[in-house]
């Protein structure tokens, strides 16, 4: 047990003391916009950051859930606990949604040391949730010493997974596309590691040397060059463990390199700043669609006699008129 | 100023799991994919699962409906165990219902057991959307 967890709020203490129910509740109210969270989340915070956190991501079909499952049998059987997330879309239509991803976890009722939540995205664009960070970090701050996160089968600028995870797997399977398509900017870019998927499909081989070519095409900013790893997961699974060494190796590789520090400074930057976006955005909506003032203020944009740059100045200003 | 931030539109989340050995899953699908085109948010757990991994996943997900499909034969012994799990672990609130090649008589003692409702073939989709809504609204 971890010390100072009797002052804690009930939800907090419970979490990180392992209740599971506890755990699955407050993800939901998370997800919910539930103010209920607010206190847990922030009671939990400090005790976040310890887990390594990974994204795998890459198109629809190129076997995602299944590399998470392989991942979770090789975790467990190094007695490391490990916390999933799987990440589906919502219907822009409807809002519903069909989660799948647990449909390829192996039989796990009796293993405490495993604990998965399906996901919708609820319209986020970007491949997760919007409240995908917060559960990533609950689970962490539950003790999980391993949180994968799986996105939404990502398109080409589906990188929101940067903003979570330390390391992050691009999946891509044989025939994707020729060699001009890893040169294309967005997906292929945020890959710590590039796993080339089904190799027990012909074209397998051509798809990693195109992949180690690109990685040779340039050097990333940071100095790591992503490992390409090839994988099948139809038993005999291949390529696994070799994938999460790769994990390993990056892990290291930004502690060495003093990355994580400013990676984590970037990523926390833009949470902070995306938050309190958020909550002036609101604020102003609130004050341009109540404050009588202001309301005439949209009036006058509606006549068309300011536009709406001139008005959203002043509104940023408190209403006033330009100096 | 403003207000705390709005909660976001909760959609229903519901389990939908095959727990014993039968391969037939299109009702499963077809009863998912009318959900979800209610809008819910619907965990698709797929085939042949024990009572114990579908009680898992219901509290895990923390859902809010289960839905059991079965054509094998076994609901008398697989329901009930489903009902059981589900108390022990404290999700008994979690309302539970059903569907599949069920007879009659069995159908009344898993109601009587706590199965909240049962479809047979035939069924509306619409009837079942409409069930499932609101017995998410009337938990018990």
């Amino acid at each position: 047990m971890k010390g100072g967890s009797s002052r804690l709020p009930a939800a907090a203490r419970a979490i990180v003391e392992g209740d599971r129910r506890a755990l699955a509740r407050t993800i939901s109210a998370v997800e919910n916009g539930d103010s209920t969270a607010d206190s847990v989340l922030r009671s939990l915070y400090p005790r976040s950051g310890r887990a390594v956190v990974v994204g795998i991501t890459g198109p629809l079909g190129v076997g995602k859930s299944s590399l998470v499952n392989a991942l979770v049998g090789l975790l467990r059987s190094r007695g490391e606990s490990v916390g999933v997330i799987g990440v589906d879309p919502s219907s822009p239509f409807t809002g519903g949604s069909v989660l799948g991803d647990r449909i390829r976890l192996e039989r796990r009722s009796d293993d405490s040391g495993v604990f998965f939540r399906s996901m919708a995205s609820r319209g986020a664009a970007g491949g997760v949730a919007v409240a995908t960070r917060e559960v990533s970090r609950l689970m962490d701050a539950a003790g999980f010493d391993v949180v994968l996160v799986e996105t939404v089968g990502s398109g080409q600028v589906d990188v929101a997974i940067r903003n979570i995870a330390s390391t992050s797997i691009v999946v891509v399977v044989p025939h994707l596309g020729d060699e001009v398509q890893t040169l294309k900017a967005g997906l292929f870019e945020i890959a710590d590691i590039f796993c080339v998927n089904k190799t027990d499909l012909p074209g397998a081989d051509l798809a990693q040397k195109d992949l180690a070519e690109l990685v040779t095409l340039g050097e990333r900013e940071d100095g790591w060059a992503p490992p390409v790893v090839g994988t099948s997961t139809i038993e005999p699974t291949r390529g696994i463990d070799a994938l999460w060494e790769g994990v390993l190796a990056h892990e290291k590789f930004l502690d060495a390199s003093g990355k994580r520090t400013t990676g984590e400074r970037q990523r926390l930057s833009a949470e902070i700043v995306g938050i309190a976006r958020d909550r002036v955005g609101q604020q102003l909506t609130h004050r341009l669609e109540n404050d009588p003032s202001l309301r005439r203020l949209l009036d006058d944009v509606v006549a068309r006699r300011i536009d709406p740059r001139t008005a959203a100045e002043r509104l940023a200003r408190g209403g006033r008129r330009s100096r | 100023m403003a207000k705390a931030r709005a909660p976001r539109k909760r959609p229903i989340r519901v389990l939908i799991a095959k727990p014993g050995l039968d391969g037939h899953d299109r009702g499963a699908k077809v009863v998912a994919r009318a959900l979800r085109d209610a809008g819910m948010e619907v965990i698709y757990a797929g085939l042949r699962q024990t009572p114990e991994e579908i009680v898992r996943a219901a509290l895990e997900e923390d859902v809010d409906l289960i839905g059991l499909s079965i054509l094998s034969g076994a609901h008398m012994a697989l329901f009930p165990r489903v009902l059981t799990l589900l108390k022990e672990q404290g999700g008994q609130a979690i309302p539970v219902f059903a569907g599949g090649i069920i007879p009659d008589e069995d159908a009344r003692r898993l109601k009587k057991a706590g199965i909240r409702a049962i479809f047979g073939p035939g069924t509306s989709l619409e009837e079942i959307v409409t069930t499932a809504q609101s017995l998410v609204r009337h938990p018990s």
